[in-house]
C-alpha cells in the first residue's frame, strides 16, 4: 500500500507519532499511567491507611498499635469535651482566618485589578506572590518575633495605650491570615480583572451610585471567587499545626493534637486526622453550591 | 423657545497625547432620531460616552434639556444607554435586568414587575423574563438591553452601535423595529453607527464625524445628495469624484465634483443604450456625457456596479439595476467601450478641503 510505503520512509519518531495519532486510547494511557499510579498508590492509598488505622487501638502500656477493629477512637472524639472543643476551636479559627482574609483581600484585589494602571498590575501580582517564595517557617518565626513581649506589635501599640496580643489564639489567627492571604487575593483579583467595565457603566447609567453598584453587580459576580479563595484559606488553616505551635502559646488545634498523638497513640491521631478531611469535604460541597469550584 | 434635548458646546476630549474629540458643537431636538455617523476612531463614541457621563470632557459644556450636566455623574443624568455588547448583568434574570433601573430608583416591587413585563412585551420578549442573558440569542439580548434602557422613560436614549453584532437579516429587522419603537415612545434617540446605510435609513438627522470633528449635520437626503466635504461624499455612499483635468473637461469648470453611481446611465458607445433603448437619443444640454472603457464589472445580484476608466482621466463608478440583464450579460461588458450619461443637476461641487 502507498500509506505503508510512505510510513516506511519516515523516521521512527514520526512513525511513533503517527501510531499515537491513530490510537487515541494508547495515547491517553501513556499520558495518564504515571500520574494515576501516583494518585492511586500514594495519595488515595495513604488516605485509606489513615481511615483504616483510625479504627485500630493502642496498648496503653506499651503504646504499641493493636490491629483490632474498634470504634473507640471516634467514640472518644465525640464524647470527650476536650476533643469537641479542639475540633470546634479549629473550625472557628479556620473560619475567622477565612473571613479576615476575604475582608483584607477584597480592597487589595480591587486596587490591583481595577484602580492600578494596567501596566503596573503584573508587578503588583508578583508583589502579592512574593511572600509565598519565602520559607513558611521563616515567616512564622518572624511573626513570633513581632508578637513577642516588647516586640514590634507591643512597640507600635504602646503609644495608643495598648499592647500586642502576645502568643495565643489571636496570634495564631493573625499569623495564619498573613500566611494564606495571597491565596485569597489572587482569585478575587482575577475575577475583578475579568469583570467587564461596561457592566459598571451600565449600572451607573441606570441610576446606581457606587455603593449600589458594588452591592448589586460587583459583589454577586465576584462572590464565587471569594468562595474559591476561601477553600484555600479554610483548608490550609484547618490542617496547619506548626503556626499554632510557634505563636499559639497553649492553644490546641486539631493539627497539633494530631502531632502530639503520633508517637503515643497513632490510631487516635488518625481518627483526629479524619476530622479535617470530613469538614473540608462538607465545606467543598457547600462551596459547590455557590459555583465557586467552577472558578478555581 | 423650548430647550433642546441635548446641546454640546465646544466639546473636547484628549486621552494623554491623543485627541479623540476636538471641538464639537451640536444641538439635538426633543424627540429626534439623531445619528452620529463616522469611521472607527472618529470620536463619535467618545461624544456619546461624554453625554452619558462615562467620560468627562477636557473642555466644553454639555446641556440636557437646558440644564448643564457637564460635571454630573452618569447616575445623576436622565439618560440611558444601550451598549454595543449590551452589558446585561449575567447574574440576573432578564426581568431583573430590565427592572434594575427601577429598583435603584426605589420603585415599588409590584409596579416594577408590571413595568418590566410591559417593557419586555414592547420589545416582543414576553415570557422570557425568567431566563438568564446567557440563554438568549444576540438579537434577543439586544432587545433586553433596549427594554432595560427604555423602562425608566429617560429623556434621551443613547445607542452605541447597538446593531453591530447582529447578522444582516436581523439587523435590517431591528432597524425597522427600533425606528417604530422610537416613534411610539417619542424619546430622543442618539444613535452611533459606522454604517452609513443604517444612518440613512433610520435617522431624522445625521452628524458625520471625522477625526474628532463634525463634518456635516443634516437630514439623510442632504447628507447624501449634497455632501459638504469630500470626506462626507466619500464616506456616505460610494466615492465618485471628478477633479482637476477631468472635471474641467466633463463639467466645464475647475473644482471637485461628485456624482452618485446610481444616477449614471451606462450606454453603449455607439449611441445605443445598453438598457433603455428609448433614451438613446438624449443628448440634451442638461445631460453630461463622457466616454470610457469598462475596467471592472461587479455583479451584485439586484444590480451591477461598473468601474469605468474615463478617456479624460479618472474613474467613475456607475450602478445599474439588473432589470433585464443577467450576470453573463454584464460580465461580457468588461473591457468594452461605453458612454456614461447623467443629468447635470446630479453633479454637485464638493468644497475643497480647508
Amino acid at each position: 500500500m502507498t500509506t505503508t510505503a510512505q510510513a516506511a520512509g519516515r523516521s521512527p519518531v514520526r512513525r511513533l507519532a503517527g501510531t499515537l495519532h491513530r490510537r487515541p486510547r494508547l495515547r491517553l494511557s501513556l499520558l495518564l499511567t504515571a500520574p494515576l499510579l501516583w494518585l492511586a498508590v500514594l495519595y488515595l492509598g495513604s488516605l485509606a491507611v489513615l481511615f483504616v488505622s483510625a479504627f485500630w487501638t493502642t496498648d496503653s502500656f506499651t503504646s504499641e498499635v493493636v490491629k483490632v477493629w474498634s470504634t473507640d477512637n471516634f467514640h472518644q472524639l465525640f464524647t470527650l469535651p476536650v476533643y469537641r472543643q479542639v475540633i470546634l476551636r479549629s473550625i472557628g479559627v479556620a473560619l475567622a482566618v477565612t473571613v479576615l482574609c476575604a475582608a483584607i483581600a477584597f480592597p487589595i484585589a480591587f486596587y490591583t485589578a481595577r484602580i492600578a494602571r494596567p501596566e503596573r498590575r503584573p508587578l503588583l501580582v508578583v508583589a502579592i506572590l512574593t511572600p509565598l517564595w519565602a520559607s513558611y517557617l521563616v515567616k512564622v518565626y518572624a511573626w513570633r518575633l513581632i508578637l513577642s513581649q516588647g516586640g514590634l506589635a507591643d512597640w507600635v501599640l504602646k503609644p495608643l495605650g495598648l499592647s500586642g496580643p502576645g502568643y495565643g489564639l489571636v496570634a495564631a489567627i493573625i499569623a495564619l491570615t498573613y500566611l494564606w492571604l495571597p491565596y485569597m487575593i489572587l482569585p478575587i483579583h482575577a475575577a475583578l480583572e475579568q469583570l467587564p467595565a461596561n457592566l459598571l457603566d451600565a449600572s451607573a447609567d441606570l441610576g446606581a451610585g457606587a455603593a449600589r453598584t458594588f452591592r448589586s453587580v460587583v459583589l454577586p459576580m465576584v462572590l464565587p471567587s471569594v468562595a474559591a479563595g476561601s477553600v484555600f484559606t479554610f483548608s490550609l488553616s484547618l490542617g496547619d499545626y506548626i503556626t499554632v505551635q510557634i505563636v499559639g502559646g497553649k492553644t490546641q488545634l486539631i493539627g497539633n493534637v494530631v502531632y502530639s498523638n503520633i508517637e503515643l497513640n497513632l490510631p487516635m491521631a488518625a481518627a483526629l486526622g479524619t476530622v479535617p478531611v470530613v469538614v473540608i469535604v462538607v465545606y467543598l460541597l457547600a462551596m459547590r453550591r455557590t459555583g465557586a469550584l467552577s472558578s478555581l | 423657545m423650548e430647550a433642546k434635548a441635548i446641546r454640546l458646546q465646544g466639546l473636547r476630549k484628549s486621552f494623554g497625547d491623543t485627541t479623540a474629540v476636538s471641538g464639537v458643537d451640536l444641538e439635538i431636538a426633543d424627540g429626534e432620531f439623531f445619528s452620529m455617523l463616522g469611521p472607527s476612531g472618529s470620536g463619535k463614541t467618545t461624544v456619546l460616552r461624554m453625554i452619558a457621563g462615562f467620560e468627562s470632557p477636557t473642555a466644553g459644556r454639555i446641556e440636557l434639556a437646558g440644564q448643564d450636566v457637564t460635571g454630573l455623574a452618569p447616575f445623576e443624568r436622565d439618560v440611558h444607554t444601550v451598549f454595543q455588547d449590551y452589558a446585561l448583568f449575567p447574574h440576573m434574570t432578564v426581568e431583573e435586568n430590565v427592572a434594575y433601573g427601577l429598583k435603584v430608583r426605589k420603585v415599588k416591587k409590584a409596579e416594577r414587575l408590571v413595568r418590566a413585563r410591559k417593557a419586555l412585551a414592547d420589545v416582543r420578549l414576553e415570557g422570557f423574563g425568567r431566563r438568564r442573558p446567557g440563554q438568549l440569542s444576540g438579537g434577543q439580548r439586544q432587545r433586553v438591553a433596549l427594554a432595560r434602557a427604555l423602562v425608566g422613560r429617560p429623556r434621551v436614549l443613547l445607542l452605541d452601535e447597538p446593531l453591530g453584532a447582529l447578522d444582516l437579516k436581523l439587523r435590517e429587522q431591528m432597524q425597522v423595529e427600533l425606528k417604530a419603537i422610537q416613534r411610539e415612545v417619542g424619546i430622543t434617540f442618539v444613535f452611533v453607527t459606522h454604517d452609513q446605510e443604517e444612518a440613512l435609513t433610520m435617522s431624522d438627522r445625521i452628524a458625520v464625524f471625522h477625526q474628532g470633528r463634525i463634518e456635516q449635520v443634516g437630514t439623510p437626503a442632504e447628507i447624501y445628495e449634497r455632501p459638504a466635504t469630500p470626506f462626507v461624499a466619500g464616506f456616505v455612499g460610494t466615492s465618485n469624484l471628478l477633479d482637476g483635468q477631468s472635471a474641467q473637461q466633463v463639467v466645464g469648470a475647475p473644482g471637485t465634483y461628485s456624482i452618485r453611481p446610481e444616477k449614471i446611465r451606462v450606454l453603449k458607445e455607439s449611441a445605443e443604450s445598453a438598457e433603455c433603448a428609448d433614451s438613446a437619443e438624449v443628448t440634451e444640454p442638461e445631460h453630461s456625457t463622457v466616454t470610457g472603457t469598462v475596467a471592472e464589472v461587479v455583479y451584485l445580484g439586484d444590480a451591477t456596479r461598473f468601474l469605468v476608466d474615463l478617456d479624460v482621466g479618472g474613474r467613475l463608478t456607475a450602478l445599474q439595476q439588473n432589470l433585464e440583464t443577467s450576470s453573463e450579460d454584464v460580465a461580457a461588458l468588461r473591457g468594452t467601450r461605453v458612454r456614461l450619461q447623467w443629468h447635470r443637476r446630479h453633479t454637485f461641487q464638493v468644497p475643497d478641503p480647508r
